[in-house]
């Protein structure tokens, strides 16, 4: 019978079924950062437990990390204290921490594949949601709490139930200005921000077999705002070209050997799924999301919607949104003013992404009243852009180029939003408060939408740009 | 490493939190989660749903002196709560506010297994079951919420309701195995068969 690539692999790394229902499932690949690992090894001492697979977890430090100076110890406390004891920890317990000295160090998501370290077949875990961003490499991975870090350091295995899975096809090309951003809005929007609680997805059709790697993560990423936990785009030839001469890749024979592995755990044609939604790409636009959570979006010719519009059960959410937004629905969503632009996290802040906001970016100055900053997501990136000359484009422009972090996506940097600032973000969530201010306010869209509103000074249709 | 604790029952005073898709970044701001403990954080719980700007109430239910009480506390939510970041501090920070269980419609994933991962039952009813239960306790705080996770039923003021816990989940609670890293190791060898069998593992 043709079978997933989630069942294969899943059973593959299926150690038994615990009388839970659950299933003790081998974690290939753990990854570690500095907010959600430190209770985690507190909770191993405290047990006195050990870590029996340290070479199977890589460490780096993304979230807390200054973007406008190297120095140490950093001028925030509690963030030097976090710092020390991640290398604390990592020294404690011989794990591999890549760190700003390491000239690897970035957001765990982006470093993970440039580095070659997340490959296809594998089940990866991290204590942060948007560890479903390596399934574009069609592998397992997941978010998990702090406990569950605890239990893969302890054990190398997580105890958690299979999820049923659902394949979403986008359909057709997609026009000029519309990236995988937008299709990734697009998907959740039309499949609810809870709309895969209880299912991994499997991403398939044209538009993401025309997808590079870098585009296919953007949309794994955002997987976990509409509820699913991971999603996956089955491994072909542009994932194998993509890992290949990697750092951390297979070489030479043991490469061939890895292709042929990699190609075997592909879902087969035939294969049935627990549900199909099918999306045409062909007709979709930039999207740019008006209110408190990511599905609360709009094509860039909307207008902002009535509670009305809504099921009775979505209402209060909108009336909330407009509330927090401060929005008069029917307003258009082009045109908004915005103060701050944010290009970066790893949702969008890959190579790919930067040279696309700098395609814009180009074309004219940010908007006196903006402030606009470029957070590349590693020290590769960063140094790839340096290579191609972007930082100087960026500043040109009146944009901010900063050192490699998570930044302004959660800020738990000095990275934040003043008062009720109005953000054009590449980042993934738009949830109140999520950008450092309680008043913050966060508009979701493209890394090129985002180039665009800096310029703009509002959000535009960056399709009449290109 | 300590024994098994099996959790068969939970009591305690109700604090009603209502709305749907309330995310982990307002159940605890990204900016607490900087401590290397999450010892502190009970107190910082809904931190700018409580507060104004200036470090004053806003007049939060949970500073209501209505539903002011001491020991342990049962939250009672609606839709998709605990969606969004993955943060172990929301359940952490709710668990050290006092709140030992959670009855609601809907649930997001990883907030759910970071409950249970830390013996915190989550049960959910239909939205009419949520609705009489929120509507009972609103009218009169005063009484115990009882949840028995072995009879699946939540009690209050004399009237008894039905909820949901899926099976596997119930006989964690009930065996204590929620603790799931004393569950997972105890299979070390089977691990090491599987870790062989994996050709990622041993370089292809
Ligand atoms: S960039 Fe944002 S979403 Fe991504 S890991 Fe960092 S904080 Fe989380």
């Amino acid at each position: 019978m043709a079978s997933t690539l989630f069942d294969k692999v899943w059973q593959a790394h299926a150690v038994r079924e615990l009388p839970s229902g659950q299933t003790q499932l081998f974690i290939g690949l753990h990854l570690v950062h500095e907010v959600t690992s430190p209770q985690a090894f507190q909770m191993l001492r405290e047990d006195s437990l050990g870590v029996p697979y340290p070479e199977r977890t890589l460490a780096t430090v993304d979230h807390i990390i200054p973007t406008d100076t190297d120095s140490r110890p950093f001028a925030d406390e509690q963030a030097e204290g976090m710092m020390s004891a991640i290398e604390k920890n990592c020294k404690e317990f011989g794990i591999r921490l890549l760190d700003r000295k390491s000239g690897s160090q970035g957001i765990v998501h982006v470093i993970g594949p440039e580095l070659g370290i997340t490959q296809p077949g594998m089940t990866i875990a991290c204590g942060d949601s948007h560890t479903s961003t390596h399934g574009a490499f069609g592998s397992i991975a997941f978010g998990v709490g702090t406990s569950q870090v605890r239990d893969v350091l302890a054990s190398q295995c997580l105890a958690i139930v299979k999820p049923k899975l659902r394949r979403v096809e986008v359909t057709g090309v997609l026009p000029k200005g519309v990236y995988a951003k937008d299709v990734t809005l697009q998907v959740i929007r039309e499949l609810g921000v809870n709309g895969g609680v209880g299912y991994a997805y499997e991403y398939a059709g044209e538009v993401f077999d025309a997808m590079t790697m870098e585009e296919r993560m953007t949309v794994c990423n955002m997987s976990i705002e509409g509820g699913a936990r991971c999603g996956y785009i089955n491994p072909d030839q542009t994932t194998f070209e993509y890992v290949s001469g990697r750092k951390f890749a297979p070489e030479g024979d043991a490469l061939k050997r890895a292709i042929t592995w990699w190609k075997s755990v592909a879902s087969e044609p035939g294969a049935s799924y627990d549900d199909v939604a099918t999306l045409d790409g062909s007709s979709m636009a930039p999207v740019v999301t008006w209110g408190i959570n990511p599905g609360q979006a709009l094509r860039i010719d909307e207008k902002i919607p009535a509670a009305a519009d809504f099921a009775t059960d979505d209402r209060q959410t909108v009336e909330d949104a407009h509330a927090y937004m401060g929005w008069k629905p029917g307003t258009a969503i082009a045109g908004t003013k915005i103060d701050v632009a944010f290009i970066g996290s790893c949702t969008n802040g890959r190579i790919s992404d930067l040279r696309e906001a700098a395609r814009i970016a180009k074309l004219g100055k940010v908007k006196s009243h903006v402030k606009a900053l470029v957070v590349p997501g590693s020290q590769d990136v960063a140094r790839q852009a340096e290579a191609e000359g972007l930082p100087e484009v960026f500043r040109a422009a009146g944009f901010e180029w900063r050192l490699p972090g998570c930044s302004m996506c959660l800020a738990m940097n000095p990275d934040k939003l003043v008062g009720n600032e109005v953000c054009a973000s590449s980042s993934n969530r738009n949830f109140k408060g999520r950008q450092g201010s309680p008043s913050g306010r966060t508009l979701l869209m493209s890394p090129a939408m985002v180039a665009a509103a800096a310029i703009e000074g509002a959000v535009s249709d960056v399709r009449e740009m290109l | 490493m300590s024994d098994l604790i099996p959790v068969k029952e939970v009591k305690g005073r109700p604090i009603p939190l209502r709305g749907n898709d309330i995310d982990t970044d307002r159940i605890i701001p990204a900016r607490f989660m900087k401590a290397v403990t999450f010892d502190g954080l009970g107190q910082l719980a809904f931190y700018d749903e409580r507060h104004n700007a200036d470090g004053s109430l806003k007049g939060h239910v949970m500073d209501d002196p209505r539903f002011l009480a001491k020991g342990d506390r049962i939250a009672v939510v609606n839709k998709n709560f605990g969606c969004g970041s993955s943060r172990e501090h929301a359940p952490q920070a709710l668990l050290r506010w006092g709140i030992k269980a959670l009855i609601g419609e809907t649930f997001a994933d990883i907030f759910y297994g970071n409950c249970i991962a830390n013996g915190m039952p989550v049960v959910t009813g239909d939205t009419a079951t949520v609705d009489k239960i929120l509507a009972a306790i609103e009218k009169d705080p005063a009484h115990d919420l009882q949840l028995d996770v072995e009879a699946r039923t939540v009690t209050y003021n004399g009237e008894t309701f039905s909820i949901e816990i899926p099976d596997g989940v119930r006989k964690q609670l009930l065996d204590g195995t929620w603790d799931a890293t004393r569950v997972l190791l105890s299979a070390a060898e089977d691990v090491k068969k599987i870790a062989d069998s994996i050709p990622y593992v041993s370089g292809f």
